[in-house]
């Protein structure tokens, strides 16, 4: 949606991920960016550069902060710490909303720092959520909620991953971080249509979209970030700006980043559909191909 | 099964050791098939085994910690040559898992853990491989700790032998067997910067070696501090090196100063001369500060 209370009545366009080969070209050149989405993680610390850098960044960007590991879904309390380093570091970039995952990654007290696919079922909507409305309370901003690129399923699930991100996002009350590249990824994992997901989420609590690429190997496709937007996402996210409306968009590019102004490029590239929606028919690409593994 | 049975359960698999070709074990550690511990609680599809779908996880789960620690310590890869760094590293995150949300956090142990598992390294190796350890987390340390408002030459006038100064957070204290900061350097600007975290999916780290200056052991005394948010090696001589590590574990000023001095020949005013030369510097570089509790730190 294009402004709504899930993103904190913002209207903001297409924008890419801050990273550190970028920011020499970013200081030099002070290229036009809508705005820049920041892993919390890396500026949740006490002091030194990324603190310094994310300060200049700051007096002349918008800044919308993108977690790693609040990890909404794991079973058990939320570590204090890490609300407390995560709340000082929203009130530094004002972010209008903070986004993380809808996954777990995290059991007694050890880490796997990695995005792990939940269960779905109504236990785990309930924990979750229950765990999405403790965050929202003590950082007092809107949280999105964002679907992850899953390899594995569960003997335990009741439901599907479309249903189980409504169950959550109706009981905690919270936003949505439509990841289409990640529902592309799953569908072609767990072999369902796609574009069954996307009609599936309900449009007024979409606060942002990610587009990114993905690697497709013999059995299992992967959520790489590591080159462009592949068509078939293309036609994922022109769809979901026709059922959404414009949405602040954010391209991820994590692995072998190019320079900046070919993930600029790439990312701007949302405009064609962005603008699309408000008058001409979808410019959608034919030819679908694919990454080779 | 309940959601945090299930969780406590994935959590074990995918954090059990790789084979060494970075594949899933087939057997856990007492002998149950990994295939139907998998199928237990994971489904298989028309192309994976549940085995299979596990294994993404199991491997994402090392290429990850295993990458993570690797960054913080390009110098010792290069030291230890990739075969017995990645063997290190295994070792090390078997017995040190993750306890905290951040990456940054993981190598914190790995200096300490070598020091207690020599078997690591070559025996000729250890000493060395120590130091570069040390050093490479001390960068860590230093690079984003806190940095506290710094003492004033007002400040400084009111000190006698009873008060106690703090140090800056950021300010590590090494005493080293080998001058690895030239080491440490070298391999530092052959080494890109990184994030601490990321989106992306991990793959295996292939490292080059890089070319490494030829090391002779000789006793070195560091002060690894940040400064204009540039971390820097500084070569400091023994009694400073004594004088600051007496001031950081809290003891007064006048017993930091004998500490330092307590066996060395020099003359009381070659030893005055030297203090002043010691406060003026550490004064220049802001070392000294409020303690924590006095005063918020500032950025
Ligand atoms: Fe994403």
């Amino acid at each position: 949606m294009p402004a709504n209370r899930f993103n904190g009545f913002t209207d903001y366009g297409v924008g890419i991920g801050l990273r550190v080969p970028h920011y020499n070209h970013i200081f030099a050149e002070k290229p036009v960016v809508d705005w820049f989405e920041i892993i919390s993680e890396n500026y949740m610390v006490d002091g030194g550069r990324p603190l310094q850098v994310l300060d200049q960044i700051l007096d002349q960007y918008r800044v919308v902060q993108h977690g790693v590991s609040m990890y909404f879904g794991s079973a058990q309390p939320l570590d204090r710490e890490h609300l407390k380093r995560l709340k000082t570091l929203t009130r530094r970039t004002k972010t209008p909303w903070l986004s993380d995952h809808l996954c777990w990654g995290s059991v007694d007290g050890t880490y796997t720092h990695d995005l792990l696919p939940l269960p779905y079922t109504f236990e785990a909507a309930r924990i979750t959520a229950q765990r999405i409305r403790e965050v929202q309370d003590y950082l007092e901003i809107p949280i999105a909620v964002e679907n992850v690129s899953s390899y594995a399923e569960f003997h335990e699930s009741q439901m599907t991953e479309w249903e189980f991100l409504n169950e959550v996002v109706h009981a905690a009350d919270c936003g949505i971080l439509l990841d289409v590249n990640n529902i592309y990824v799953s569908s072609q994992n767990h072999r369902f249509d796609p574009m069954v997901y996307v009609d599936a989420v309900p449009a007024e609590r979409v606060a942002q979209i990610h587009i990114a690429g993905h690697s497709k190997f013999e059995k299992y496709t992967l959520d790489t970030h590591d080159h462009p937007v592949l068509d078939p996402v293309w036609k994922m996210y022109a769809r979901a700006i026709e059922r959404v409306g414009n949405t602040a968009t954010l391209l991820e590019w994590d692995d072998n980043i190019p320079t900046f102004d070919e993930v600029h490029n790439e990312a701007l590239k949302a405009n064609r559909y962005l603008h699309a929606n408000s008058s001409s028919p979808l410019p959608l690409e034919s030819t679908a191909h694919e990454a080779r593994a | 099964m309940t959601l945090l049975e299930l969780q406590r359960r994935m959590s074990n698999d995918v954090r059990r050791p790789l084979t060494s070709s970075f594949e899933m074990q087939q057997r856990t550690e007492d002998g149950q098939a990994m295939a139907d511990l998998a199928s237990t609680y994971i489904k298989p599809n028309d192309r994976l085994t549940s085995f299979d779908r596990l294994e993404i996880y199991n491997r994402q789960y090392w290429f990850r910690v295993i990458a993570a620690v690797s960054e913080d310590f390009p110098a010792l890869a290069a030291v230890l040559g990739s075969k017995r760094f990645d063997a290190l590293v295994l070792a090390y995150l078997k017995e040190n898992p993750s306890t905290s949300f951040t990456l940054r956090n993981l190598g914190a142990r790995l200096p300490m853990w070598l020091a207690d598992h020599p078997e690591f390294v070559p025996r000729m190796k250890h000493a060395l491989a120590l130091d570069v350890a040390q050093l490479e987390w001390a960068y860590v340390e230093s690079f984003d700790r806190l940095k506290m408002a710094a003492l004033t030459l007002e400040d400084f006038a009111g000190l006698d032998g009873d008060s106690r100064l703090s140090l800056q957070p950021h300010l590590q204290l090494l005493r080293l067997s080998y001058p690895v900061d030239e080491l440490v350097l070298a391999v530092r600007m052959q080494t890109p910067e990184s994030d601490i975290m990321s989106n992306a999916v991990s793959e295996m780290v292939v490292r080059t070696r890089p070319k490494l200056p030829g090391m002779r052991r000789s006793r070195v005394f560091l002060a690894v501090h940040r400064f204009d948010n540039s971390v820097y090696y500084r070569r400091i001589d023994h009694e400073a090196y004594l004088l600051l590590s007496a001031l950081q574990h809290g003891r007064t000023l006048g017993e930091s100063l004998e500490a330092a001095f307590a066996n060395s020949r020099l003359k009381p005013e070659m030893q005055a001369e030297k203090i002043q030369h010691y406060f003026a510097h550490a004064a220049e570089l802001g070392w000294f500060c409020h303690r924590p509790t006095d005063m918020i730190g500032v950025q």
